[in-house]
């Protein structure tokens, strides 16, 4: 029986070998010809060698999370060969270079293997060594189209427009392709009854990832410094950033930036510029990953105590420590939140989708000049490195900046009396004057010491004590400002919650569970402070499940800590090995806790049974 | 410390300078400092050269990093906004502040703690990025707030208070600046008004990384005999090699220079520098030769002060960034706001 648009292939390669671009076409090709499609990049922290993995996976249904269980791996690295065979579902596909004949290592009785004499065919048409390397993945890609039925003519399209230009490279990528093309279909059966076809499933949805689509928003909603150290995997978003604003931020007269990008010593200065620029009046940020944010603790507690807006992103992998520096995890909650020495506390915001690190990005700016604080993006690799399918990205021309309470130099000749940190509004947030503004009022001194409502240092135990408890009330303001999380069901005694990436299954997992007979209403958080309704929602229901990827469960510790809730009524489902949770771990996770603890699977609130049989495809 | 607050009249005849404001103008609020600390005198000197220069008091930002020192931007330029920022980082915030707002006379006092130990990277790398600020270090080779401790300027062999020596080899910051791209360096001495205030005008004015290292004995922990960083051994010791005279774009030369021995230096507002020339062959446009007379001036126990080098053409961050003129933290949502059309054709490329 044929299958339509619906597989997982999973590119084994060497990493430096040029895998990256061909496996991103035959990922766009897919995704030209309508297929939804999510791609998934596993890769080594290393420059030339190492085995990298790229996961392709099609599914009609739209979901997006990775699964496990390869319907076709492209086997292209000696050293892998046993896991990646193994990986392979039974009746699966593995494809392979068979030009010194098939190792053993690849052969697996369940398993159809596919030789493709790719050395050979390289050899034998190509005499440069660097081609010869490059052009044996293009010519898998070409074998692929036959196999998977794949329009050749969608994937030469993309030859085309990725080498305008350098239009020599052209003639003999397409020839590459052809090869592995003709190959197939002369010698193998062709196509599998794995098929890609052709559907408008796609829409007007773009592939994008997350660290591409924070970066322009960014540059939507105005920040015109950039200040960052290198560390995988935030790289991309500075380098985003850079990238676009040079094309959308130039003067057109002059051909001057509107924007300023500093590749930092480290992490520390980074933070400093933002926080330098921040005081100064512009809108700054800097992208970085744990490691990066260990360092800009100090710098977050001044920029908390002395109230200066600052946007930070980042984009988690693996820790403690250098941890797995490649892979994905939701470890740095709690460092986040609490990053600093003393009281300290900073909102987060939980972007899942690269349309929603857009519109995050804009709205941390906001959120920052607002609350005059910074605030802490909380994205992931998985969200930030691999390219997805997300909403167009859009913009409303009547959207204005809130740059917060920010006095004009006509304000100052208006006001009698400024006080920096004076709680006019009663919302704990004061007013404050950028540098150069006025003559002579509104000048202060910003300090990370103690100091009164008027700026001015003290060691009194009263205004330390009294500037501390209006930094709380500033919090319960934050808390009505945060993204609302996104509830849906309210009819089922079990409940589940996600925040940012681990969203991304969760579509496939609840409809997986319908099937199962447990019904859970869900609640995706999407910002810290939580607003009411978090804990309300845990409230109204027996449990609820809780899925995060790291080890302690740092989500719940923040809402026992934050939100009130009782530590039983949650539930954690936890993974945290670097690989991005997929739905199945999800409902095997769920149904073994419903089978240990004996729970009816069918939990809905009296009349409301058997209402809802919607399967959710798209979140 | 005093507790005296000053008056707040001004005295009637206090000169008043071109845009009709006097030196109190300038001020900041009493300091905290001890008695005779040479910060103090920085201080002042800072104040003279500001109203001097005639550029209104709120034009100013001012930053530091943690220590006596960096207490001190509270005690000048009242009216412009201060930022005392976390040890050791000043650098950065300064640079993020120049970024932010290119009009802005960036000042930024360090100490020697907070720039050559702790903050030693974050000094290295604001000079190589050439950020266009004054950056003064009150140099006085310990650790006033903590009681004492030897800080990394100290010369080995310099002793503490209670007669032990420093055993390890000073770093010095004159020297770390110009190697790597400084466009004005200078050295002074807190108790050398007449040295100080034209070299802080000239940092101020000058294009690019001025920086000014001066040395300003500590009364209560490093003013002793076997100090290097004492008053009375810095007196003793200094010998200058280029004498340097500010004159802002209205004066006349007044002074009578032989001929050949002085040489005007114009800075980007039309003020020049004349320099006159103490030792014949020292050249303050020569990066390498003026590193090298430092060493040999320091082996011999000299402790060079003066505008050391000065690039006449600097570039600064901006324009090696090449940054628009106004200043970034003004353009607004129609200058920086691509709008939402531009999104039909930044989605479409995502397809």
């Amino acid at each position: 029986m044929t299958t339509y648009n619906d597989f997982v292939i999973r590119f084994a390669n060497v990493n430096g070998s040029g895998s990256a671009s061909a496996n991103g076409m035959f990922a766009k090709a897919l995704f030209r010809m309508g297929v939804p499609i999510s791609t998934h990049n596993i890769f080594p922290s290393n420059i030339e060698g190492l085995p990298t993995w790229f996961e392709v996976r099609a599914s009609a249904a739209g979901y997006h999370g990775r699964r496990e269980g390869v319907d076709l791996m492209v086997a292209m690295n000696a050293e892998t060969y046993e896991e990646d065979v193994a990986a392979v579902v039974p009746g699966g596909y593995l494809l392979y270079d068979n030009s010194a004949g098939l190792d053993r290592r690849l052969f697996r009785r369940d398993v159809n293997q596919i030789g493709v004499p790719i050395s050979k065919l390289i050899v034998s048409a190509y005499t440069d060594p660097r081609q010869r390397k490059l052009f044996k993945n293009i010519v898998y890609v070409g074998a692929l189209s036959a196999l998977l039925n794949i329009d050749f003519d969608v994937i030469t399209g993309m030859v085309s427009t990725q080498y305008r230009g350098k239009d020599e490279l052209i003639a003999p990528n397409i020839r590459a392709l052809e090869m592995g093309r003709d190959y197939a279909r002369e010698y193998l059966e062709c196509p599998l009854p794995i098929q890609a076809r052709r559907t408008d499933l796609v829409g007007d949805r773009i592939m994008i990832d997350g660290n591409e689509a924070g970066a322009l928003g960014a540059i939507y909603a105005g920040a015109t410094i950039c200040a960052w150290y290198p560390i995988t995997p935030s790289t991309s978003m500075a380098e985003a950033f850079e990238n676009h604003a040079a094309r959308l931020r130039v003067d057109k007269n002059t051909g001057q930036r509107k924007f300023a990008v500093i590749q930092a010593e480290d992490e520390l200065a980074a933070i400093g510029i933002v926080i330098g620029a921040a005081w100064n009046g512009a809108r700054a940020f800097t992208a970085t990953s744990g490691p990066g944010l260990s360092l800009m603790s100090e710098f977050l507690g001044l920029a908390y105590f002395a109230e200066i807006p600052a946007v930070l992103f980042d984009i988690q992998r693996v820790g403690p420590s250098t941890g797995l520096p490649t892979r994905t995890q939701q470890g740095d909650l709690l460092a986040a939140a609490y990053a600093s020495h003393g009281d300290t506390r900073h909102p987060l915001l939980f972007p899942s989708t690269p349309g929603e690190s857009f519109e995050f990005a804009a709205a941390a700016f906001d959120l920052a000049d607002r609350l005059q604080t910074p605030i802490i993006v909380l994205s992931d690799l998985e969200l930030g490195m691999n390219e997805n399918l997300s909403d167009p990205l859009t913009w409303d021309d009547r959207r204005r900046y809130d740059r917060g309470k920010v006095l004009s130099r006509e304000d100052l000749d208006e006001v009698e009396e400024f006080g920096r940190y004076l709680d006019v509004d009663g919302d704990g947030i004061g007013y404050r004057t950028l540098p150069g503004t006025h003559p002579t009022k509104g000048a202060f001194f910003t300090r990370g010491t103690s100091r009164d409502a008027f700026a001015r240092y003290t060691e009194s135990a009263d205004a330390y004590t009294e500037n501390m408890d209006r930094l709380l009330v500033k919090w319960r303001t934050a808390a009505t400002l945060m993204p609302a999380p996104e509830i849906s069901g309210r009819r089922h005694r079990v409940g589940i919650a996600y925040y940012g990436t681990t969203a991304v299954p969760m579509a496939e997992a609840l409809d997986n569970l319908v099937d199962d007979g447990v019904r859970l209403d869900t609640m995706r958080i999407r910002g810290f402070p939580f607003s009411d309704e978090v804990a309300r929602f845990i409230d109204a229901h027996d449990f609820v499940f809780l899925v995060e990827q790291n080890r302690d469960g740092q989500m719940k510790t923040l809402l026992v800590n934050e939100a009130g809730v009782e530590p039983t009524k949650i539930v954690s489902v936890l993974s945290y090995g670097g690989l991005s949770i997929t739905a199945d771990t999800i409902r095997e996770r769920v149904l073994k806790h419903y089978d240990e603890n004996n729970l009816a699977r069918l939990t809905e609130v009296s009349g409301a049974a058997g209402a809802d049989g919607r399967r959710t495809s798209r979140q | 410390m005093t507790f005296v607050a000053k008056p707040v009249v001004h005295h009637p005849k206090l000169p008043l300078n071109e845009i009709g404001l006097n030196r109190r103008d300038y001020e900041g609020l009493v300091s905290t400092l001890c008695a005779g600390c040479g910060h103090d005198a920085v201080s002042a000197a800072v104040i003279q050269a500001c109203a001097e220069l005639s550029i209104p008091p709120h034009r100013f930002a001012k930053l530091s990093g943690i220590g006596c020192s960096s207490k001190t931007p509270n005690y000048f330029l009242g009216n412009s906004h201060g930022f005392n920022a976390v040890h050791g980082r000043m650098p950065s915030v300064a640079t993020g502040a120049n970024l932010a707002n290119r009009e802005l006379y960036c000042i930024g006092i360090s100490g020697d703690g907070d720039s050559a130990s702790i903050g030693i990277g974050q000094f290295a790398h604001i000079v190589r990025r050439r950020v266009n600020m004054l950056y003064i270090v009150d140099n006085n080779g310990t650790y006033g707030l903590t009681k004492g401790q030897f800080s990394a300027t100290n010369d080995k062999g310099s002793t503490s208070k209670r007669g032990v020596p420093n055993l390890y080899e000073p770093i010095d910051l004159v020297s770390m600046a110009l190697q790597i791209g400084a466009g004005f360096v200078a050295r002074s001495f807190s108790g050398d008004r007449s040295q100080l205030v034209p070299l802080i005008k000239a940092g101020l004015l000058h294009r690019g990384f001025a920086f000014i290292d001066v040395i300003s004995p500590c009364v209560a922990f490093n003013n002793h005999n076997g100090s290097t960083k004492s008053y009375d051994y810095t007196r003793g010791n200094a010998a200058s090699f280029v004498a340097a005279d500010f004159v802002a774009p209205h004066e006349q030369i007044t002074a009578d220079y032989a001929p050949g021995e002085h040489e005007i230096v114009r800075l980007p507002d039309g003020s020049e520098l004349h320099l006159r020339k103490l030792e014949e062959d020292y050249d303050p446009h020569d990066r390498t030769r003026a590193l090298a007379h430092i060493q040999e001036a320091s082996r011999d126990g000299e402790i060079v002060t003066g505008l050391l080098y000065v690039d006449s053409d600097g570039t600064d961050c901006h324009e090696i960034l090449d940054t628009v003129d106004t200043p970034l933290s003004v353009l607004g949502e129609a200058e920086l706001c691509p709008g939402e059309a531009a999104l039909d054709g930044i989605n479409a490329g995502f397809r």
